[in-house]
């Protein structure tokens, strides 16, 4: 079901760790939903010089951590806010259509992750939107009013 | 880790098994010199009449029923939801109710859900941690109202066997008509539907080492049971449609050879699963058997490893050739993990991150050992991805 290309993504994900000296750090999901991403920032001059990230979770969103972490590599921090999932699924060569919300946990770990780096700096966090795993479709706990 | 396919080991019995020679050699004649109608008149469709026949009363031995008491059926689902929905609304003017547990196959549960949209109500019995129905609670949720109780013989993703005999008696003792869901259970396990007081049992071909499509549904005698498929009088004009006659023998010869020597196959099967459960549980950390330590059946092995998610597991032992099974969520894209697992108490976490593994009769010795080997390699792997392994499990990087 998924493409080779996940397969590879998944079977040898790159960036895999922490960073002791982040300059952001951003997580995403919880553990009910069955996955949780971890992502560590390096910043220097308003780029992404280093990232890495750790994720509980199925392939789709392993291979997607793997591939997003890859995509900000160089990035300005405004630019890596707008890679979208569809960015990273695109990259990935396509996700099933029951895996696509897994794609999305890269993104919202990018965006707290950023949040995290714009707090540090004394500045306002950015609205992000919704956290969870479905979407916001109501499936999951971390849903808005669904707790 | 080396992730080219070395071989493919097929760990997923309680999945689907694979058709034994002597099955598919039974099943030759009927794909091909024999395809009479078993209902037409001529002596030439008698093959075809007697073939159906035969199966008939090898599944009737097996377990322990008159061969007029069996139906076939497309499947195990089919007969699930012909006893279910069958005894409901022929039995509707005694009564609007029926008992069933948490942890019934969806064949059972969703058709259990679509009868309360019917106007029945269900009730659906918590389990222990082992999974397993109180028949002393089975007794307290039947009232005047309770036409029906159904509990599974086996469950098929922690196989965990209930005390059917004691809640099938429990459910005689009030009037109440007794079915139970057996389709894991055949061949691993002896089945007598007097013994067990069993009114009505599913059974599915595919389970044991028959054909996929073919089942059978035990009534005992004088039961009440709508019929659920009108057409023709096929089936003593109880389940109408042309009989799948190959796949009716084949599941005949099936059940025969499953049920002749259950004991000296248990033997062998369980001696491997309680090495690959000690294996496992002595060389991976932070992981728990599902299921009951003993009341299990004889091939399934049931874990939890907490940190990681199971379809990743489930794609890295692919990815080594083997074919295993899980509860996550994510496997099914539901965003629910296993009804099964969380009835048993276990946390999302812990039911994402679960491993199923059913061994099967070309299962050996050294298949156990290649699991043992793979498997803590893989938990490894993925742990040391996951930001919830603690430090003290992250397991270093093999050489």
């Amino acid at each position: 079901m998924y493409t080779e290309k996940v397969i590879e993504e998944f079977t040898n994900p790159k960036n895999v760790g922490e960073l002791a000296d982040a300059d952001a750090v951003g997580e995403a999901g919880n553990p009910t939903c069955g996955d949780i991403m971890k992502i560590y920032l390096k910043v220097e001059s308003d780029r992404i010089v280093d990232a890495r990230f750790q994720t509980f979770g199925c392939a789709a969103a392993i291979a997607s951590s793997s591939m997003a972490t890859r995509m900000i590599l160089g990035m300005t921090i405004a630019e890596a806010w707008n890679l979208s999932n569809a960015d990273v699924v695109d990259a990935l060569g396509g996700l099933p259509e029951p895996k696509v919300h897994c794609s999305l946990l890269a993104r919202d770990a990018i965006r707290a992750a950023i949040d995290d780096f714009r707090t540090r700096g004394g500045l306002e966090p950015l609205e992000r939107g919704s956290d969870c795993c479905c979407s916001g479709e109501g499936g999951c706990d971390s849903c808005p009013g669904n707790d | 880790m080396n992730d080219q396919v070395e071989r493919t080991l097929y760990m997923d019995h309680a999945a689907t098994t694979f058709m034994k020679p002597e099955v598919v050699a039974a099943m030759a004649p009927y794909l091909s010199e024999h395809f009479g109608n078993p209902s037409s008149l001529y002596r030439y469709s008698g093959e075809s009449r007697s073939g159906v026949e035969t199966a008939r009363g090898q599944v009737a031995t097996a377990v322990g029923a008159n061969r007029e008491e069996i139906f076939f059926t497309s499947g195990g689902t089919e007969a699930d939801n012909w006893a279910i929905k069958g005894v409901a609304f022929a039995n509707r003017e005694r009564g609007n109710h029926i008992v069933t547990s948490a942890i019934e196959h969806h064949a059972v549960l969703h058709t259990c859900e679509w009868l309360e949209k019917q106007g029945f109500s269900v009730t659906y019995l918590p389990v222990d941690e082992f999974g397993r129905v109180d028949p002393v609670a089975v007794e307290a949720a039947i009232t005047d109202e309770t036409i029906l109780v159904s509990v599974m013989t086996a469950n098929n993703e922690i196989g965990t066997v209930q005390p059917v005999a004691e809640i099938g008696r429990a459910a005689h003792d009030h009037g109440v008509l007794f079915h139970t869901d057996a389709v894991q259970a055949i061949g691993a396990m002896p089945i007598d539907v007097d013994a067990m007081n069993i009114d009505l049992l599913s059974l599915s071909g595919h389970k044991f080492y028959g054909p996929k499509g073919t089942g059978a549904l035990y009534i005992r005698q004088g039961t009440r049971v709508e019929t659920l498929i009108h057409g023709g009088g096929q089936e003593h004009r109880r389940r109408a449609g042309t009989e799948n006659v190959p796949g009716i023998v084949g599941l005949g010869r099936a059940i025969e050879l499953a049920t002749a020597d259950i004991e000296g196959h248990n033997r062998r099967i369980a001696a491997m699963r309680d090495r690959l459960i000690r294996g496992i549980l002595g060389s991976i950390p932070d992981c728990r058997l599902n299921g009951h330590p003993t009341e299990r059946l004889p091939n399934n092995a049931n874990f939890s490893f907490r940190y990681v998610e199971g379809e990743s597991i489930l794609l890295l032992l692919d990815g080594r050739g083997i074919c295993a099974s899980t509860g996550s969520a994510c496997s099914s894209g539901s965003s629910e993990p296993s009804h099964v697992l969380l009835a048993t108490g276990l946390s999302h976490e812990e039911a994402h991150g679960s491993l199923r593994l059913t061994l099967g009769d070309a299962n050996t010795e050294d298949d156990v050992d290649y699991v043992l080997e793979v498997l803590p390699e893989v938990i490894g792997r993925l742990r040391r991805i996951s930001p919830l392994t603690p430090a003290r499990t992250r397991m270093p990087e093999a050489e």
